[in-house]
């Protein structure tokens, strides 16, 4: 009996290393520890051993079965092992093929320009406020100290709808709605950006319509070294920390001082080029104190409040930002130019 | 304005400042310098000579061959195409070596088998521009006065070795339209004094003015002052070089002696003069009025002009001789027969002149002048020294006086300001000796009181009014980069979008994260276009006077430029092309109305909106995408229960694949396939689109999110196959099944549509599968088999349908 456990043993054993796959080593199983197997034999055929052999082979006999059993556990792991990096080897695939596409917008450049310099001063306490496009003559140009036949009214040569309509040529309108619905109380701290309109021929540097932001400030001791300040934080977000600004006097009927600003010139770093006219200086927006006649006019007292006011002309900062060449891409909205703006700003 | 800078020091001493220094500082303490012209910068050896022999090329008509002493030993031959030279002239010679602008080389040559040892000058030649040329050398060479030296350099003689500072003169700083005013400026930027030429008192010829001329003016508001001088036996011709030389720099045209002299003293003033032929006015009286309508008026460049009631003249106190401030009559030029001039010198309101100068399309040196302001205390001025000129450069005798309408009255102005208030305004901390320096600078008289100064403005500086004027002028002198960096110190204000811009942005994020760009287009379209895909009916908003036919008329659908934009990119092989706008809609209200203005959002897809062959999936836009995206946007707008879809007719597109929007029971937009012909029209290629009244679809409020809590029980799904009439639609079979469903129907959805062979014809299998959920309890199979049931049977009645077996 011992005898011939230890050779059904063996013979296992040599079986289960041989196994070349999961079938065969089941096969084993059942040709081994199965109902029908030698060893389940034995057991069954200890009844006509003497009884005080029967627990020996019996211990014997479950012995080699469990010796079996591991043997069969170790091995069918090593099979599902090879299976499994067999199956992984087939399933392998070419990384460096292309994905599936997921289709992505993005803002156009001029909103981009617009969503971070808003950004930017709904940071600073600043609400964003929006008019209409067609204007009556009144908010367009008298309420901002252009009276008829004011000679800067010629700055701005204006498209006319009726002798009192007119596409806005500016989005200072928007300034006077807004200090009309304050009613004379301060502080006010707006940003307006829209579209506006001139009377120009579409080429390379000219638009005939165009987008402006508007700034104004207006409340008790406003400074023109706040309007400085302010514009410096302006050019630095959008041009960088190294952007230089300087002011220089200007006219406006609006505003009192007038100032226009200029940024250092990013593409020479001064040297002078000719983008900055070989000047090393950019000019970039206008601005100024709110004149006293304009804040009168609007329900402000000029004795109580001072302000301050800029705009900034969209298109010439993404040009400058991007270094776009001509005006037009802006509106000829080919997909080509637009996707150009997809990353994200500094 | 251009500015020469040698002219200019003979009123303010440059010697320590080159004129590129100058334009930085005049750039940044007011007045922006455009460019610094060197008229001299390409120009080498040029010089003086003069033509001793001049016969015809025998090779060609148009050519001359000259022997020119160039102050050399030997003259030399020189080749020339100018109509106007010969034998006798001083003339400008480039000889071999000389540089020209344009960067041009004088090389000697052979020209038609003549040799050529140089080129004999046309002022075009040496950079001037053709308009500023005298007319009598605008199509030749340039002659030199008979007493010019040969052989000297041509550069300082033409005064080219200068430079021109240009002036980009703002509206309020018409002072600057002079040398005199430049001056000032430049003092005070230099802090330099500034030295006026002197006027003497001119001695007359023992003759009264008011003999030859009286003065009258209809309505002094017109002309508050009006003064003439005559000086009498003058001798018209050319003007001395260097006259010339300064009228050419600043942009003007020679003329003869007179004309120049008064365009000189305007330049010098600022003050316009006109020089009428005394002889030819043909009376001896003055009358300034407005035109009657109908009349006509000659003036000096040979136009006949209509007049209106709007236009000032200068009568003989019949006919016109002059459009006032504008351009003088041809009847009353001045030329070379003219031996007594009547010299105007006047302030004409400077309104009046510009609806002139508008109206006729005329915009001279003076005009320009009067439209911005004059200074009227130059008025008397300028006329003396402009009188005192024609006496030095072209002979003659004063008459004494000055005949005049004077009912100018000049209000001295006056600026009071406080030295603290005006810091804190500027942000400075300016001390008062610092203010006082300042002012000395600008040559404003004052008086000083601790805090408190009393500026008086002299007349040149007409636009200074208010405190915040001076504050100005101290600023800038003071110097802007002085100024320091602050931010607005008092009340905190909370900055932020309002709802409506919040949910705005979202529209945006949404679309763009469906593979949408932004597109901008204009808001002015065509008359063509207007009405395009849309139900307005109303009349267009028309430009009254549109630069283009394209440009004319606003927008009511922000769809027909979307559809340019791809034409644009399907010409190029943008076949995937997915856009949408944000912007306004104009509607009509009525004349002198403005418009409504109604923000829209629309889109147009077009091409493959998935791509990716390599693994066989190319799907192309069609209505359901379009559809999906909008889903998307109006379930991120909380939206989904709230919307529904109709069938639609709509202008431009496609009538069985079209939809209305509804939001609640509102239309608020549309979206479906762009009409065939509509296509043709805009050279497109199957192009879907949209278009949402923004306003509409923003209206509400966003509720806050809210948490339901996850389901703990298991939902249980059942599916129903219905056979209907083919032309049933999906949302009424959905809405049936919904209300019968009862509470426990959590979702219905659409998972199969079928038309074909296994079903009858003019029906089609719609196949719903339905969600039902207790968030109590588990719901047995037997009671959603009874809803289930019951659905099917309320299906049958309302829609006649059948399950599919």
């Amino acid at each position: 009996m011992k005898e011939r456990l230890y050779g059904l043993k063996d013979e296992a054993l040599q079986k289960i290393s041989a196994a070349a796959n999961l079938k065969e080593l089941n096969d084993i199983r059942v040709a081994y520890l199965g109902k029908k197997g030698p060893i389940t034999e034995v057991l069954r055929g200890m009844g006509k051993l003497p009884p005080e052999e029967r627990p020996v082979i019996g211990r014997l006999a479950n012995e080699v079965r469990q010796v079996i059993t591991k043997e069969l556990e170790k091995k069918q792991k090593e099979l599902e092992q090879q299976a499994l990096e067999e199956k992984l080897k087939q399933e392998a695939i070419d990384v460096t093929l292309p994905g599936r596409p997921i289709n992505l917008g993005n803002h156009h450049p001029l909103t981009k320009v617009i969503r971070e310099i808003e950004d930017l001063f709904i940071g600073l306490g600043y609400t964003v406020e929006e008019g209409p496009e067609v204007e009556t003559d009144y908010y367009n140009f008298e309420a901002l100290n252009l009276p008829k036949n004011h000679p800067a009214r010629d700055m701005q040569d204006t498209f006319y709808i009726t002798e009192d309509l007119l596409l806005r040529t500016h989005t200072s309108p928007v300034q006077v709605r807004t200090m009309e619905k304050y009613r004379g109380q301060g502080p006010l701290k707006i940003i307006c950006p829209g579209k506006v309109f001139r009377r120009d021929d579409d080429d390379a540097t000219h638009s005939h319509q165009f987008m402006q932001i508007e700034g104004l400030v207006i409340d008790e001791n406003i400074r023109l070294s706040d309007l400085k300040g302010t514009l410096n934080v302006l050019a630095k977000k959008v041009f960088g920390e190294d952007c230089e600004i300087r002011l220089r006097p200007s006219f406006f009927p609006f505003t009192e001082p007038s100032v226009e600003m200029d940024i250092s010139c990013k593409i020479c770093a001064g040297e002078g080029c000719h983008v900055c006219k070989h000047t090393g200086w950019i000019e970039i927006l206008g601005a100024g104190m709110v004149h006293p006649r304009v804040l009168e006019m609007s329900g402000f007292d000029p004795k109580k409040y001072t302000g301050f006011a800029f705009g900034i002309g969209v298109e010439r900062i993404a040009m400058l930002k991007y270094g776009i060449d001509d005006i037009r891409h802006f509106y000829t909205n080919d997909i080509r130019f637009l996707k150009q703006f997809s990353a994200l700003s500094k | 304005m251009r500015v020469s800078y040698k002219w200019l020091q003979e009123y303010v001493d440059l010697s320590n400042v080159t004129p590129e220094e100058l334009a930085e500082k005049i750039t940044l303490t007011g007045i922006e310098v455009e460019e610094v012209i060197r008229p001299d910068a390409e120009i080498k050896n040029i010089i003086t000579g003069q033509v001793l022999e001049c016969k015809k090329h025998p090779n060609a008509d148009q050519l001359s061959i000259c022997l020119v002493d160039v102050g050399e030993e030997e003259p030399v031959q020189i080749i020339c195409g100018a109509p106007n030279v010969s034998a006798g002239q001083k003339v400008i010679v480039a000889k071999p070596g000389a540089r020209l602008p344009g960067g041009l080389k004088i090389k000697k040559a052979k020209i038609r088998g003549e040799v050529s040892n140089g080129m004999i000058c046309s002022l075009e030649e040496l950079g001037i521009e053709s308009r500023v040329v005298p007319k009598e050398y605008a199509d030749g060479i340039f002659v030199l006065p008979e007493d010019t030296p040969v052989g000297i350099d041509a550069v300082p003689l033409l005064g080219l070795d200068d430079a021109i500072l240009v002036l980009d003169l703002t509206a309020n700083r018409a002072d600057c339209l002079s040398m005199v005013g430049v001056a000032f400026e430049v003092g005070a930027i230099l802090n330099k004094s500034v030295h006026l030429p002197e006027v003497k008192k001119n001695q007359g010829s023992g003759e009264r003015v008011e003999d030859y001329i009286s003065i009258k003016v209809a309505n002094p508001e017109d002309a508050p002052l009006y003064t003439a001088k005559v000086i009498k036996n003058v001798k018209i011709g050319p003007s001395p070089l260097w006259l010339q030389n300064r009228l050419m720099a600043s942009g003007i045209r020679p003329h003869n002696n007179v004309v120049d002299i008064t365009n000189y003293i305007l330049l010098e003033y600022g003050q316009p003069l006109h020089a009428f032929d005394y002889d030819r006015i043909g009376s001896k009286e003055i009358l300034v009025r407005r035109a009657q309508p109908g009349e006509v008026i000659v003036t000096l460049d040979d136009v006949e002009r209509k007049l209106t009631e709007e236009d000032l003249l200068i009568t003989n106190g019949k006919e016109p001789v002059a459009l006032a401030g504008v351009m003088g009559g041809a009847n009353s030029e001045v030329t070379e027969e003219t031996t007594t001039v009547l010299l105007e010198s006047a302030y004409f309101n400077g309104t009046t002149i510009r609806k002139t100068s508008k109206y006729h399309g005329l915009r001279s040196e003076a005009s320009s002048r009067f439209e911005k302001g004059v200074d009227p205390e130059r008025v008397r001025l300028a006329a003396e020294r402009a009188a005192q000129l024609i006496v030095e450069l072209a002979g003659g005798e004063i008459v004494d006086g000055i005949a005049e309408f004077a009912e100018l009255e000049m209000e001295p102005v006056e600026i009071q300001i406080e030295v603290g208030k005006m810091n804190r305004f500027l942000g400075t901390e300016l001390a008062e000796d610092e203010v006082a320096a300042i002012l000395d600078r600008l040559q404003f008289p004052y008086q000083m009181n601790g805090e408190s100064v009393t500026v008086q403005i002299p007349s040149r500086r007409w636009d200074l009014a208010i405190p915040e004027d001076l504050y100005e002028e101290i600023a800038r002198i003071y110097g802007y980069n002085n100024i320091p960096f602050t931010l607005p110190q008092g009340n905190q204000t909370q900055g932020g979008l309002t709802q409506y811009q919040k949910k705005r942005r979202v529209v945006r994020e949404v679309l763009e994260g469906a593979g949408l760009n932004e597109a901008i287009t204009y808001s002015l379209t065509s008359h063509e276009k207007y009405g395009q895909f849309s139900p307005i009916t109303v009349e267009p908003v028309r430009l009254m006077m549109p630069m283009s036919e394209e440009h004319a008329e606003l927008r009511v659908s922000l769809i027909p430029h979307l559809l340019d934009a791809v034409s644009y990119n399907q010409a190029r092989k943008n076949n995937d092309t997915f856009l949408y706008e944000i912007g306004s809609i104009f509607i009509n209200r009525g004349k002198d109305v403005q418009p409504q203005e109604v923000e829209h959002v629309a889109g147009v897809l077009t091409g493959l909106y998935v791509n990716h062959p390599w693994q066989g999936e190319k799907i192309p836009v069609d209505f359901f995408i379009v559809k999906g995206v909008l889903e998307q946007l109006f379930a991120k707008l909380n939206l989904t229960e709230r919307i529904t879809y109709e069938k639609a007719v709509l202008d431009g597109m496609h009538p069985g694949q079209t939809a209305h929007i509804l939001l609640d029971h509102d239309v608020i937009g549309f979206l479906g396939k762009i009409h065939p012909e509509r296509e043709k029209e805009y050279d497109v290629k199957n192009v879907y689109a949209f278009e949402i009244n923004l306003e509409k679809l923003l209206q509400e409020e966003l509720p806050e999110s809210t948490y339901k809590p996850i389901p703990r029980f298991p939902a249980i799904t059942r599916d129903i196959a219905l056979i209907v009439d083919k032309d049933t639609e999906a949302y009424e079979l959905q809405k049936v099944i919904k209300e019968t469903g009862g509470k426990l129907l959590q979702t219905v959805k659409v998972f199969d549509v079928y038309e074909g062979k296994h079903v009858a014809e003019g029906k089609k299998s719609i196949a719903f599968t339905m969600e039902f959920y207790d968030p109590e309890r588990t719901l047995t199979d037997e009671e959603v088999n009874r809803i289930n049931e019951k659905i099917v049977e309320r299906l049958r009645t309302t829609h006649g349908a059948e399950l599919r077996q």
